[in-house]
């Protein structure tokens, strides 16, 4: 269904900040001012957003809104007839929910950017920059078929490159825009196969044609097999895009590029898009490919968690706190939490956004120093910038009346769940721990950068609250990780709006054998929407719906008691000093060696992917100086020796027999110049004798 | 349709030029390249004018009804040799959807050149010249029907190239002139040899009724026009085809250059002078793929499909092995070189995929990897001639010292990564969804796709090491482009942008032939089969 | 009484032939060498005498004989001119050291 209204609000939303990215960047050296024009453009498009929201939920709730045109027609196509490629837009409420948030945080990192960037040289570009993100990601976000998600993907990837070398003179900044891409670049080429897969299948890329041919029972290579594999390729593009292990590594170096980009791309929003991409086509997952994702996700949550327990870097803190909060969604996504899991989604850009900006504020007030060993203390000289830390730090570490606190819960509760129906636990388990780290990395940052005393007594004088542009996003994001916005009930969300009414778990459409046992439905596959009442969700059992409640209490209890331990023993640590920590580190030392490096990934990927392939080219260029082009070349010499030969064979041999001939003529001539005396009468003499001898001979 | 004969005059202009420049003294250096730019101005509108009248809904490929803008009358008419019979050869000139792409890309890529020539000060009557020849026989190798016609072009070209190579080329300019010039010649001779084969195989009936044999190509695309004990006859149970097949497609895979035959690209185009080089990869490279798009395709259909999954194969090695290599060198002109042996292997993945998708993206890749490496080369001109250096390790920081010249180059290099919105993007996903599609060669496809994770990795690092971070303290004089520079980045900047959107305009032009290609070696697989000899 | 036969004719002018080309080849002069062609013109003409009176050749012998004297006396002339011109050239006509032919 199509409603001209909410279309040509989406084509606004999508090109506006395209048209404010070409503007701002051909005009951006001409016009010191034109970064005003981008910071209009970002607010007429969170309007947009915000109407398109507001459109969308309160008219078509339950409808989705889609609109395609032709971008390329092949014609008339041998065995497969009439061809094209049809791009277009499908609008639902997870699309618009996801716009709001992208939208929002956009622009409020615009703002803060304002005083943030203030004196840079490339002032506007960066702006420009900005707009173009902004364009990507709305396009992932609107998309209904899987060609225009990987062509934004790429997009976003782009922007991501752009922003993180935004300071290109650093080499390290550069080295990390480069890294990005490239390890983004290694997702995707498993994203492009899977669409490869499902392209030569159905020979469309749009998700509910897709979805429909899969429920009619055609599958790739005709094998339920080749269903799973290809779920997981296009979740590899997740795995990229959403730093997830073991493709995380891009991630905390990315932290390079200007905090509020951090804040905007690398925690609230470009990072989700993975998570984005699953919630895409969950229908076609299998219950394999939904396993793969839900072990991803658990190893993506607790090996990020155990690093951030050890950083001294306040970004690189947040960054692997932001990957085990993405690695939480794609275990919730695996684990069949579905709407938790995107609820997290919304939840953690607001208070994730809102962790960096405020670092960044920090950042900005210490002149670009990171170390949070070198601060403490700044509670006293940065109060608002603390105060919506500290929220922030509450909601990522799941307190009650925090947002934070409602969504995590929701996938913990959805692991607890899952393990009591299928007997996998592990997901639980790894799950509560994680939560009880990051209450514990959390609150150890808040403290070593807001409590005790300050560490460097000179950055600390200089620090100084900031201003309103950078205050102002603060407040707002600080105001969204409270509960009150998506339910009336702190402690259960499922009554508010956004998880009741808003989010919806999709219709599977994989073949029932696939699926997860709780996931199978009892109207058969194949007779899609038209007999099931729209609002009716079929991916859950009456089964799950029943281990959801039971594990809801238990759930609860036990995050709020091991978050409340993580943060106890923070407190402990480092804010009472009863254990001395460096003593703790060093009597586990490989532990903590292991995790203050990372354990070892960058190292290890350098040597050997990075290395292998150096080499590997390395070795190939030779062959191709010395073995290929030495093949031409010797070619090239073998040809002139022979040359040589043939050359001297001529001289000596051929030559040497004419000449021989010649030498021979002479000779012979030698002897008979005797006879020519020039005088006539020998000649007579001759002539007689021979007719003389002439005579006896033919008497 | 116009009774103007437009393909003669696009393809013969630049040889009136020529004669033109011959008579303009030596010191009028201006007036030389002015009249060079002009006729290759010309040359453009031609080509936007066959682009206007170009019927987009006629196929081409072996219908000699469905070719556009033909020209066909007697040139070679020589009755009574003995046992040759009669010679017949005709002037035959046509274009379909697979050659007007590349008709349009040599237009556009000689006036760039043209621009690019600008800066050329040594004998500047001889090069103007020859260039203009060299455009002579690459537009002619584009709508020449006629094997022998065709044969004339394709070495018409050699000829200025070599000079151009090796006069105005750099330090070995010699040995890079004479290895182009050899190793093209030797695949000449395979192509030669199999075009004889074919000449004494295929008859057409003339209209007066007696059989004569032909060099027409499209008469050699019908099994029925050969004879029955043709060496390359199908007819013929003991024929020679397969043999005939490998000699032409070396001859061919030499231009493209196709692993192993690809050593005299590096050499040549790190000699070449900047302009060249962008006429190297521009156009020539994409005369080995036309090639056998256009002769090995349709006239050996049934030797093509058996085929098929070594030239996949080969594609793939290119596109591996070109990127690896690149990735190691120094020297940032071989680095593009290396990166066009990686682009084109993509070409000869989708032509193996023998589908639509495949093949329309084979042949738009040919255009798009005209435009961007044209604009690559151009790149690595312009920092050549203002540093005269092109190690890529003395460069560093330059996006601080030319911004706008940084930009072009971004937009440049991310295009020959892939990046979508920009036109490689389309006709590499387009070549994959093709390979992929067909089942033997699904494996290599998913293998080539390491190739443009490879090509991120050399193009971005490139990228790093030359222009980003702190800015070297001697390179702190170079300016910005300037506005010459900008007339050549410009055009070809928006190409790259409108096609990376708007693909469509590029894809319905070549939609009917590709899909009647096709059809046509579909279709050839019952053909052939029901021949006798097979 | 014997009769004179053909074979006496051609003793004769086998004689005078072989005279001829005695003083042909021995004589150093040059009026000497024409002198030895005369002869063995005249010996010739013996021989057509011979055969015309001996044979069955009619008048044939004879025209030939007057034909060959006619030749003969052009022949001395034009050979004895060449002889005083080669004195002019050589001032000598001793054959042997005009060898001029031989380089």
């Amino acid at each position: 269904m199509t409603d001209p209204l909410i279309i040509n609000l989406a084509l606004m939303i999508l090109f506006l900040p395209l048209l404010g990215f070409v503007v701002t960047l051909l005009l951006g050296k001409r016009i010191k001012a034109i970064y005003i024009f981008e910071l209009f453009i970002i607010i007429l498009t969170f309007i947009g957003a915000v109407a398109l929201a507001f459109v969308k939920l309160n008219y078509y709730q339950n409808t989705d809104i889609v609109s395609q045109f032709t971008w390329i027609n092949f014609g008339n196509v041998p065995l497969l007839g009439q061809t094209s490629i049809d791009l277009g837009f499908l609008i639902d409420n997870i699309a618009v929910l996801m716009m709001f948030v992208v939208a929002l945080i956009s622009m409020l990192v615009h703002i803060f950017s304002i005083a943030y960037m203030k004196g840079d040289k490339l002032y506007n570009r960066y702006f420009a920059y900005l707009g173009i993100f902004t364009f990507s990601m709305t396009g992932i976000v609107f998309t209904h078929n899987m060609l225009m998600i990987y062509i934004f993907w790429e997009l976003v990837g782009l922007s991501s490159y752009l922003l993180i070398g935004f300071w290109f003179e650093k080499k390290s900044a550069s080295d990390a825009g480069k890294k990005a891409f490239i390890v983004n670049r290694v997702g995707d080429l498993g994203m492009l196969a899977g669409i490869l897969i499902l392209y030569t299948t159905y020979h469309t890329f749009t998700f509910s044609q897709i979805f429909a041919q899969i429920s009619a029972g055609h599958l790739p290579f005709n094998s339920e097999f080749w269903l799973t594999v290809t779920g997981i390729l296009i979740f590899c593009g997740a795995i990229g895009k959403s730093a997830q292990f073991p493709l995380h590594v891009w991630l905390p170096d990315a932290m390079e590029g200007p905090t509020p980009v951090s804040a905007l791309i690398h925690a609230a929003t470009m990072v989700a898009a993975g998570v984005f991409l699953i919630v895409r086509v969950y229908p076609l997952l299998t219950g394999g490919a939904l396993m793969f994702i839900a072990v991803i996700g658990m190893l993506s949550a607790f090996i990020p968690a155990t690093i951030a327990l050890t950083q001294n870097d306040i970004k690189k803190v947040l960054a692997y706190s932001t990957i085990s909060q993405l690695g939480y969604m794609v275990m919730g996504l695996g684990v069949g939490a579905y709407k938790f899991a995107f609820f997290h989604l919304i939840t953690h850009a607001f208070f994730k956004a809102l962790l960096f900006l405020a670092a960044g504020s920090v950042i900005h007030s210490m002149h670009h120093e990171q170390d949070i060993t070198k601060m403490g203390g700044l509670r006293k000289k940065m109060p608002l910038t603390y105060t919506t830390f500290l929220i922030a730090s509450l909601a990522i570490s799941g307190i009650p009346l925090t947002s934070g606190f409602l969504s995590k819960d929701g996938i913990l509760q959805g692991s607890f769940a899952f393990g009591s129906l299928t007997g996998y636990w592990i997901f639980g388990f790894v799950g509560f721990l994680v939560a009880m780290m990051t209450a514990f990395y959390m609150f150890r940052l808040l403290i070593l950068t807001f409590h005790g005393k300050p560490r460097d007594q000179h950055k600390y004088d200089h620090a100084h609250e900031s201003s309103f542009s950078m205050a102002m996003p603060l407040v707002v994001l600080a105001a969204l990780s409270i509960f009150i916005w998506y339910t009336p009930n702190p402690f259960n969300p499922e009554q508010g709006a956004i998880l009741s009414n808003w989010i919806k778990a999709p219709q599977l459409v994989t073949p029932q054998d696939t699926r997860y046992n709780f996931m199978k439905s009892d109207i058969p596959a194949g007779t899609v929407t038209s007999t099931v009442p729209e609002n009716s969700e079929i991916m859950y059992s009456e089964s799950y719906t029943e281990a959801l409640h039971q594990a809801h209490i238990p759930a609860m209890l036990l995050s709020l008691v091991l978050a409340g331990l993580g943060i106890l023993i923070a407190f402990i640590f480092y804010q009472w000093k009863k254990v001395d920590v460096d003593k703790l580190a060093n009597s586990i030392k490989p532990l903590y060696n292991l995790s203050y490096n990372k354990w070892y990934f960058d190292e290890i990927y350098d040597a050997v992917f990075v290395g292998g392939t150096l080499f590997l080219s390395k070795i190939l260029s030779w062959f191709d100086i010395n073995i290929i082009d030495g093949i031409v070349n010797g070619s090239a010499t073998l040809t002139r020796t022979v040359s040589t030969f043939t050359g001297r064979f001529d001289n000596i041999v051929v030559d040497g027999f004419v000449n021989f001939i010649a030498y021979l003529s002479g000779f012979i001539g030698l002897i008979f110049r005797r006879f020519q005396t020039g005088k006539v009468q020998t000649y007579i003499v001759f002539v007689v004798f021979s007719i003389v001898i002439l005579l006896f001979i033919f008497k | 349709m116009t009774y103007f004969p437009i393909l003669s005059f696009i393809t013969f202009l630049p040889i009136v030029g020529m004669i033109f420049i011959l008579f303009i003294p030596k010191t009028q250096a201006t007036m030389i390249k002015s009249v060079t730019l002009l006729i290759t101005s010309a040359q453009v509108i031609a080509a936007l004018f066959i682009l206007h009248y170009y019927n987009y809904s006629l196929g081409g490929i072996n219908d000699p009804n469905s070719f556009q803008f033909m020209e066909k009358f007697r040139w070679i008419d020589i009755s009574g040799f003995s046992w040759i019979g009669r010679i017949k050869i005709d002037y035959f000139l046509g274009i379909d959807g697979i050659s007007v792409p590349l008709v349009l890309l040599t237009a556009i890529i000689t006036f760039i050149a043209t621009l690019s020539s600008w800066t050329i000060d040594k004998q500047v009557k001889g090069y103007f010249a020859l260039f203009l020849l060299l455009d002579t026989g690459m537009m002619g190798v584009f709508v020449a029907l006629d094997f022998f016609l065709f044969y004339i072009f394709w070495e018409l070209m050699l000829l200025p190239m070599y000079f151009l190579i090796g006069i105005w080329g750099g330090k070995r300019r010699e040995y890079a002139a004479i290895k182009f010039f050899l190793y093209t010649l030797f695949g000449s001779i395979f192509i030669l040899l199999v075009m004889i084969g074919l000449y004494f195989s295929t008859s057409e009936t003339l209209a007066d009724g007696t059989r004569v044999f032909t060099f027409n190509m499209l008469a050699m695309m019908n099994p029925h026009n050969y004879n029955q004990f043709g060496i390359l006859s199908p007819l013929n149970p003991n024929n020679l085809r397969f043999i005939a097949y490998i000699f032409l497609f070396i001859g061919f895979a030499i231009k493209i250059p196709m692993f192993p035959f690809h050593t005299w690209l590096p050499d040549a185009h790190v000699e070449a002078p900047t302009a060249i080089s962008v006429i190297l990869a521009g156009v020539l490279l994409k005369m080995g793929t036309y090639g056998i798009l256009r002769v090995c395709f349709p006239i050996f259909p049934e030797i093509t499909r058996q085929l098929v999954w070594y030239i996949a194969l080969f594609g793939m090695i290119n596109i591996i092995y070109g990127a690896l290599c690149a990735m190691a060198q120094k020297d940032f002109k071989k680095l593009i070189a290396y990166s066009s042996i990686s682009h084109m292997g993509f070409v000869l993945l989708g032509m193996a995929s023998l589908n639509s998708l495949g093949i329309s993206g084979a042949v738009f890749q040919m255009f798009n990897h005209g435009t961007i490496t044209a604009m690559l080369f151009l790149i690595v001109g312009v920092i050549y001639d203002r540093a005269h250096t092109r190690e890529i390790d003395a460069f560093g920081g330059l996006a601080t010292q030319m911004p706008i010249y940084s930009g072009f180059v971004t937009l440049a290099f991310f295009a020959a990564i892939g990046l979508p919105g920009l036109s490689g993007f389309v006709s590499e996903s387009f070549i994959f969804l093709g390979a992929f599609g067909f089942g033997l060669i699904r494996v290599l496809t998913v293998i080539s796709t390491l190739g443009i994770l490879l090509g991120a990795g050399y193009m971005l690092w490139t990228l790093q090491r030359v222009f980003l971070g702190p800015l070297k303290e001697k390179w702190s004089a170079l300016s910005d482009l300037t506005f010459r520079e900008y007339a050549m980045f410009i055009p070809l900047s928006l190409i790259i942008i409108f096609l990376g959107v708007y693909p469509s305009a590029m894809l319905n032009l070549m939609n009917s032939s590709v899909n009647s290609m096709v059809k046509f070696m579909a279709d050839a697989k019952v053909m052939y089969s029901s021949l006798s000899g097979f | 009484m014997m009769q004179v036969g053909l074979n006496h004719f051609l003793v004769v002018s086998t004689a005078l032939f072989s005279l001829g080309i005695f003083g042909i080849v021995t004589r150093r002069n040059a009026v000497m060498v024409l002198m030895g062609i005369e002869l063995i013109l005249n010996s010739a003409n013996i021989n057509f005498i011979a055969f015309a009176r001996f044979g069955n050749f009619g008048l044939q012998g004879q025209v030939m004989a007057l034909f060959v004297i006619i030749l003969a006396a052009a022949e001395a002339a034009i050979a004895l001119a060449i002889v005083l011109n080669i004195y002019k050239t050589f001032s000598t006509v001793n054959v042997d050291e005009i060898d001029t032919l031989k380089d």
